[in-house]
């Protein structure tokens, strides 16, 4: 096995404002696919990259007593795809992943190809909240052959990382964040008899779609989504019983599907015994890669530790730095140990 | 037939299991079917397999019979002073939620199943969009009768709940509860396995009750990898006519079997369904399915290579409610049915199963 | 006369194994307003070994007097009344299939998907509902009133009950720790409390126990109770709701009604009767000097039998005491067994230090 090392607190910072500000929406994953292999490549034993761009890196070899685990934690973000630029140089869109027309008001986007642009809409009557159609993107051109993009161009939103101490903020934590927890326990796993593959996956926000070829090349005994989830900690939110600060949350389910009671236990099981804070999680919407490795072949145990992101789907993603931290010990603890289901 | 099929259903039905929690249920089948199983198998995501071996020559096809033995139920989103919140698994309407007795297995401090009941605030507790017909799910509570402190010693978020309706005989050789969706199917099976074990059979048979049927076929969309059946029946309930329920998708309870044609289903497999019906004098009734069935059935038919399927259908009042009603007949019937076509098939049965 | 009385020097009160039997009995039975018959059977049974009279009057309720012994005794006259809301079959469709209707304020959001039992020999049967599947998302933001709902028995059941049969929620009392569970807990506690009292009456009041009917439709058994009994003082013993659930955005609970654990719930005023100050003042009195913990119920909408208690024949000064309970009108309530005891210890107390000249004090 590859070396190991804990990531100091100020790295793993910089390793998460590194992530979050790499453009990236599903299927324009090859910059944020490049920046995580550079971060990983001395620290995994095999890396590969599959049909779909899911990259996969394994650490260890399945030895007595051990599991091959699949960690899955998706590297594309939500973004836009341009479908028309008209006359005068403004473009329409069309979502990649779940977009919210409110998020979307002069919010500034970034594209591929570099060119940036700010999002504009068109006259709202009363106060409704406008769909999508209504929006468009200005880049700054005023025709269609003077603009620096066109049909099929990405973007995503545009936002600098923001330290407030205790809590960071970005877009796309969702789910950045939890590719910077996979990096950070692919670095710190020390020898183990799992034969552990960290999953840097694409095209979830789109339907879960890169887990699902991953899981069925990597045919793993045990499944772990590495995720983002809601909190409940906010003034009139929704009901939901995960706040920032509080610890990683172990899922329960969410709409996608039930992680298996046995992971869960043995979820909980680590977490006491490291003494790291958790919460439970039971999410009545969203979805993540958990549901695509529970479906592969002839099923598979899953389960999946999140981290609790105010403003999920904005432009400000916030996460509690202590939850972080906890996660990724949480996460090292449960792969470096035989696992054990009851 | 030895079986005391009114116990075993109420059994099956007494039993826990809600979809991805179905140890308890579990157990209670793998008792019911031991006398008649050579062997057993749980798949990797909780789906109970028992084989009955045939007597033809080895390599031997296998038939697949699954009825899901998921319950549909809520689960616990939150805890306040002392009340829960909770989210359905499953459909749930919530209109018939108001004043359900329910079990609530708690988790915190041991395994404690606790009596509760669902209840509505009154109409200044909630905010004006909750508006005054029936209670979104998301405003209505569980009050398990304890003072707060003793809630939160004994329960946590993610805690799961069941319907507590207890069984309850009707007239006219009827059950009513909760659950008979579709232990009632499950029942079905044990009547096959048990008619099977008297009878020879060229065939391997396989009587699977899956797991997480209701949220999304999860059991049916794996099993089979590890299975391989040659083909599959499928028994689950289907809507019977009744108060509020009439017209072409509901079928009398009672009075036959209804077998589904739709895109789940091979048509050369439910012929030959429909012929041993006939021969052996059960009535049966088609049920129409244009674009699928919204059982296993539909996620079977479509794993790795395409399995051939066919179902069979056991009539059910007020379904998802916790006052189900199925007549025992029926379910003795679906059981004689799978029995004797099992017990017929000849080993080149799959000849003769082709489209045109 | 009374064939035996229990010696009345000081009852404290209990929720033992037989009173639990007793209350199970009159919880469990059948008895929705204009049929009463099993309730007021149960009762009989219970109090004529302590009573000096007891009948039946035209509209079925049951007038139990205990004479005192003391010299200046008041006429105190204490309803609870014995009827439940629930329903009536009012259509036979065949099949076992029958159409009914409400008896009584039920919430028809309550009825959908519930077990019930009809008639004298409590046939059971089921309120269903449509399977979800069969709804459509707009369907489902509309309540299923009773008479889109039907009563089902079962195919057959038709022979087993018939039009004009009434019934209710098939719940059975369950103690639940702290806690008991069960239909009809109002008022079949309050029954339960004033059976207690005739068994125990102090000798200083002559006791007129009207277990009435009709109160869920319009407090017309008290009407004509009251008539008969002539009192000097009117208490009727019923049950409250307590709405003491959490608000869905936390902002506080400023209508709450009553709370559990709060103790017997003394009324002000409700709907139906502005309480007499005289008597308030005597049960707040009464729980303050034996250490009873007590509560006001809000001033609010509602009514007990003593809004006709109060305005017969030349009035009655009246006041009404209850247990606090969650969820009346549906198929369970729930209330605290240190509530209904609680409740009763403060009647017994109440009536045990009532002196004749309460009448003469002015205070309202």
């Amino acid at each position: 096995m590859k070396k190991n090392r804990q990531l100091a607190q100020d790295e793993l910072l910089n390793l998460l404002k590194t992530l979050v500000e790499t453009p990236g929406p599903s299927g324009s994953e090859s910059t944020i696919r490049a920046t995580v292999l550079a971060n990983i490549k001395d620290f995994a034993d095999e890396i590969q990259t599959d049909a779909l761009g899911n990259l996969i890196a394994r650490k260890g070899t399945r030895k007595e007593g051990g599991k091959r685990v699949m960690v899955s934690a998706h590297m594309d973000e939500i973004g836009l795809m341009i479908t028309h630029v008209d006359d005068n140089g403004f473009a329409r869109f069309l979502p990649i992943g779940g977009i919210n027309a409110l998020t979307c008001l002069g919010g500034r986007v970034l594209f591929m190809n570099g060119t940036r642009g700010v999002i504009g809409v068109e006259r709202l009557e009363g106060t409704n909240i406008p769909t999508l159609d209504k929006l468009f993107i200005d880049t700054g051109a005023t025709s269609r052959e003077d603009s620096k993009v066109g049909v099929g161009d990405v973007c995503g939103f545009e936002r600098p990382f923001l330290d407030l101490g205790q809590r960071l903020v970005a877009k796309s934590m969702d789910n950045r964040v939890s590719a910077a927890v996979a990096i950070a326990a692919l670095h710190a796993l020390p020898e183990n008899p799992n034969e552990v593959y960290f999953v840097f996956s694409v095209q979830e926000e789109v339907g879960i779609r890169g887990a699902i070829t991953a899981a069925y090349g990597v045919d793993p005994e045990i499944g772990m989504a590495l995720d983002v989830t809601r909190t409940g900690d906010t003034p009139k939110s929704a009901k939901m019983e995960v706040s920032l600060g509080k610890g990683p949350a172990i899922k329960v389910r969410d709409s996608s599907f039930i992680a298996d009671p046995r992971i869960v236990e043995w979820m909980i099981r680590e977490a006491k015994a490291q003494n790291i804070p958790y919460q439970m999680e039971v999410l009545e919407a969203g979805g993540t890669d958990g549901r695509a490795m529970q479906l592969t072949r002839a099923g598979v145990p899953t389960g999946c530790l999140s981290l609790g992101c105010r403003y999920i789907h904005s432009p400000s993603e916030m996460i509690d730095r202590s939850d972080l931290v906890n996660a990724i010990a949480l996460l090292v603890g449960l792969l470096s140990k035989p696992i054990i289901l009851d | 037939m030895t079986l005391n099929l009114k116990q075993h259903l109420k059994d099956l039905i007494s039993a826990p299991g809600v979809s991805a929690y179905e140890d308890p249920v579990r157990e209670i089948i793998a008792k019911a079917w031991k006398p008649y199983a050579d062997q057993f198998l749980t798949t990797n995501l909780g789906s109970l397999c028992a084989f009955q071996f045939g007597t033809g020559d080895a390599p031997r096809p296998l038939v697949m019979i699954d009825a899901h033995m998921d319950a549909i139920g809520m689960m616990v989103t939150g805890i306040e002073d002392g009340f829960l919140r909770f989210t359905q698994i499953g459909g749930v309407d919530p209109r018939i939620l108001p004043g359900q007795m329910v079990t609530v297995h708690g988790t915190l401090a041991g395994r404690h199943d606790l009596p509760g009941m669902v209840v509505m605030p009154a109409p200044f507790l909630l905010p004006p969009e909750a508006g005054s017909g029936p209670l979104d799910m998301k405003y209505l509570l569980v009050d398990l009768g304890l003072r707060p402190e003793e809630v939160a010693r004994l329960v946590r978020v993610g805690d799961v709940i069941s319907f507590a309706q207890q069984p309850m005989e009707l007239d006219g050789e009827t059950l009513a509860g909760h659950t008979l969706d579709n232990r009632a199917s499950v029942a079905a099976l044990t009547v096959c396995l048990e008619t099977l074990s008297r009878q020879q059979h060229l065939w391997d048979v396989v009587a699977v009750a899956a797991a997480q049927e209701e949220v999304g076929g999860i059991g049916a969309a794996t099993d089979p990898v590890k299975l391989k059946p040659t083909f599959a029946i499928v028994i689950d309930v289907t809507f019977a006519s009744g108060p509020g329920s009439n017209g072409w998708r509901c079928s009398e309870l009672g009075k036959g079997l209804p077998l589904t044609w739709g895109i789940n289903d091979h048509p050369a497999l439910y012929r030959a369904l429909v012929n041993t019906a006939e021969e052996y004098d059960i009535p049966i009734s088609r049920e129409p399915a244009p674009s699928g069935s919204g059982t296993d059935a539909f996620d079977l038919q479509v794993v790795e290579g395409g399995i051939p399927v066919v179902e069979i259908n056991i009539p059910l009042r007020y379904m998802h409610t916790p006052v189900e009603i199925v007549a025992l007949k029926d379910i003795r019937r679906a059981g004689r049915l799978m029995a004797a076509f099992i017990s017929d098939l000849p080993l080149d049965f799959m000849t003769t199963i082709q489209w045109e | 006369m009374a064939k035996n009385k229990k010696d009345t020097q000081k009852y404290v009160p209990v929720m033992g194994e037989e009173e639990l039997a007793l209350l199970t009995k009159l919880s469990n039975a059948l008895a929705v307003s204009g049929e009463e018959q099993e309730v007021r059977a149960i009762v009989k049974d219970e109090v004529t070994p302590f009573a000096d009279s007891v009948e039946t009057d035209t509209l079925g309720n049951l007038l139990v007097t205990r004479h005192g012994t003391a010299e200046k005794r008041l006429r105190v006259m204490i309803a609870a009344h014995m009827d439940e809301v629930g329903f009536m079959l009012v259509d036979d469709e065949g099949n076992g299939i029958f159409e009914f209707r409400v008896v009584g304020g039920v919430d028809e959001r309550q009825l959908a998907g519930k077990s019930i039992m009809v008639g004298r020999d409590h046939v059971p049967g089921v309120i269903g509902a449509k399977a979800i599947h069969l709804t459509t998302p707009d369907e489902r933001k509309q309540t299923l009133r009773a008479d889109q709902l039907r009563v089902d028995l079962g195919p057959g059941g038709s022979g087993k009950a018939k039009v004009g049969d009434r019934g209710t929620f098939a719940t059975h009392l369950q103690v639940i720790g702290p806690s008991l569970r069960g239909k009809a807990l109002d008022d079949r506690l309050g029954v339960f409390n004033l059976i207690q009292l005739v068994k125990h009456a102090p000798a200083n009041v002559d006791l007129l126990a009207a277990f009435t009917v009709q109160e869920e439709v319009g407090l017309r058994g008290a009407r004509v109770a009251a008539y008969s009994f002539n009192p000097q003082i009117g208490i009727a013993m019923d049950s409250t709701p307590a709405h003491d659930l959490p608000h869905f955005d936390g902002e506080s609970n400023e209508r709450y009604n009553t709370r559990l654990d709060g103790g017997p719930a003394i009324y002000l005023m409700d709907g139906a009767t502005i309480g007499d100050r005289r008597l308030v003042n005597w049960l707040v009195e009464t729980a303050q000097a034996e250490g009873i913990p007590w509560q006001f119920r809000q001033p609010n909408l509602g009514g007990t039998d003593a809004g006709a208690i109060h305005k017969t024949r030349a009035g009655v000064p009246s006041v009404s005491v209850s247990v606090p309970q969650r969820y009346l009108h549906s198929a369970a309530g729930l209330v605290r067994i240190d509530d209904c005891v609680n409740t009763l210890r403060l009647m017994w107390h109440a009536l045990a230090r009532l002196d004749a000249s309460i009448l003469l004090r002015q205070e309202n």
